[in-house]
């Protein structure tokens, strides 16, 4: 399964890209997470909400081959 | 009104709109890169009553970004040179400037005398203010914040629509978000931001249909696109104002440097050291209390002036900061490289 992830703000200063492909038989969000942890272990100490088809989701949400997104809080004004 | 015939004409608005929007009551927090354009597009469309809330004083830095203010406006309140500017742009309107902190006391007063709430903060513990207070007065917050070349636009606790808390239900973890002062933003970012959260602002007052509620849009103004994400309302219940812990790197600490601080105005040094280390500081307008003694000895300060605050380094002099923008002192500059730096300074000098 193919899923699209997209990273806004400070994570993409972690991934070093704006999207990327995961090609993985993931069952959940946090499955998926944990993957991301290994391979970018300074995500784990981020704060950020997930989206998935552009909806905000809960953790345990089932991955439906689809487009992710990690969306963390800005504090600027 | 000649003034508004732009709006009038249209058929969405005409003048009963013009009307709604004479009559709204806007209260505008933070006055900086998001507050500006909000107030400049708000005062210029006829919003009858704006509020504006911000304790921080205009600086060179922010005027790469903060159109209200210029040369002449330096070192001023922004809330009171914000008033300023604006007045001319339309005197038919009311403007109330307070040159204060938002804080847990006197936030709800504040917030009832009007009918939408601006969030223009650059800190996590106001915004999470902001949110709790609307929500127990059930006052609609248009959002926008900032990050580099990213911004966030929402509306929430809109006609009991989901929160700031539905979307980040708590502050974040310890500096894990840095704010624009450590690491920058484009210009024109809160510009295009803010005149979305003033266009949210009208939206709401002209009572149109497609209001950013219970949605996140995010733009990226370096590769132009934008998302637009939908936000469900968690159970989350806002039962009183409490104080949000700094955890964040969220109340700003400025820097000044020893050369700048001693050309600075209306200013009194703050040294925070016990009273036996040396070396002794030598500088005019001094007073020593100790970090230890610091909170119950604050009325030995002027809140008039400027508070220039060193310690040995400049680490402790930071705590003592925090302590005293608790207390509303709100015009305090951490003394770079502490009394060290000071020292190497005036003999350089000679």
């Amino acid at each position: 399964m193919q899923i699209k992830i997209k990273y806004f703000g400070l994570l993409t200063e972690i991934t070093n890209c704006q999207e990327e492909y995961v090609n993985d038989s993931l069952r959940t969000v946090k499955e998926l997470l944990n993957l991301l942890y290994i391979k970018y272990p300074e995500l784990k100490g981020k704060d950020f909400q997930v989206a998935q088809n552009n909806s905000i989701v809960a953790l345990e949400t089932k991955i439906n081959n689809t487009e992710i997104a990690l969306l963390p809080p800005f504090s600027g004004g | 009104m000649n003034r508004y015939s732009r709006h009038i004409i249209l058929e969405d608005i005409g003048t009963e709109g013009q009307n709604k929007i004479s009559k709204g009551k806007v209260l505008v927090i933070g006055a900086g890169g998001l507050g500006c354009p909000v107030l400049q597009y708000l005062v210029a469309a006829g919003v009858g009553t704006i509020g504006i809330i911000d304790y921080d004083n205009v600086e060179e830095s922010n005027l790469q970004r903060q159109v209200l203010f210029g040369t002449s406006t330096l070192g001023k309140n922004k809330a009171l040179a914000a008033k300023e500017r604006l007045k001319d742009l339309n005197p038919t309107i009311k403007i109330n400037a307070f040159p204060e902190r938002l804080s847990i006391t006197n936030a709800k007063e504040y917030f009832c005398e009007y009918d939408i709430i601006v969030d223009g903060t650059d800190n996590f513990e106001t915004r999470y203010l902001i949110n709790d207070a609307a929500v127990l007065l059930n006052k609609p917050v248009v959002y926008g914040a900032i990050y580099k070349f990213e911004g966030q636009v929402a509306v929430f606790n809109y006609k009991e629509g989901p929160t700031y808390r539905c979307l980040f239900p708590k502050p974040p973890k310890e500096s894990s978000i840095p704010n624009c002062s450590e690491v920058g933003v484009l210009g024109i970012l809160p510009g295009i931001i803010g005149t979305m959260q003033a266009n949210e602002v009208l939206k709401i007052i002209l009572d149109f249909n497609e209001v950013l509620s219970g949605k996140l849009f995010c733009f990226n103004a370096k590769t132009s696109q934008t998302s637009t994400f939908s936000i469900s309302k968690s159970n989350y219940k806002v039962k009183e104002l409490k104080p949000i812990e700094s955890k964040s790197c969220n109340t700003e600490i400025k820097e000044i440097d020893i050369k700048e601080a001693l050309q600075k105005k209306d200013s009194q040094f703050l040294d925070v050291r016990e009273l036996n280390e040396i070396p002794k500081a030598e500088l005019p307008n001094y007073i020593q209390i100790p970090l230890r003694q610091l909170s119950q000895s604050t009325h030995k300060l002027d809140k008039s002036k400027a508070i220039i605050v060193l310690c040995q380094t400049g680490i402790r002099s930071k705590t003592a900061i925090q302590q005293l923008q608790k207390q509303n002192f709100n015009n305090c500059f951490n003394l770079k490289g502490g009394i060290i730096a000071t020292q190497n300074y005036l003999k350089e000098k000679i």
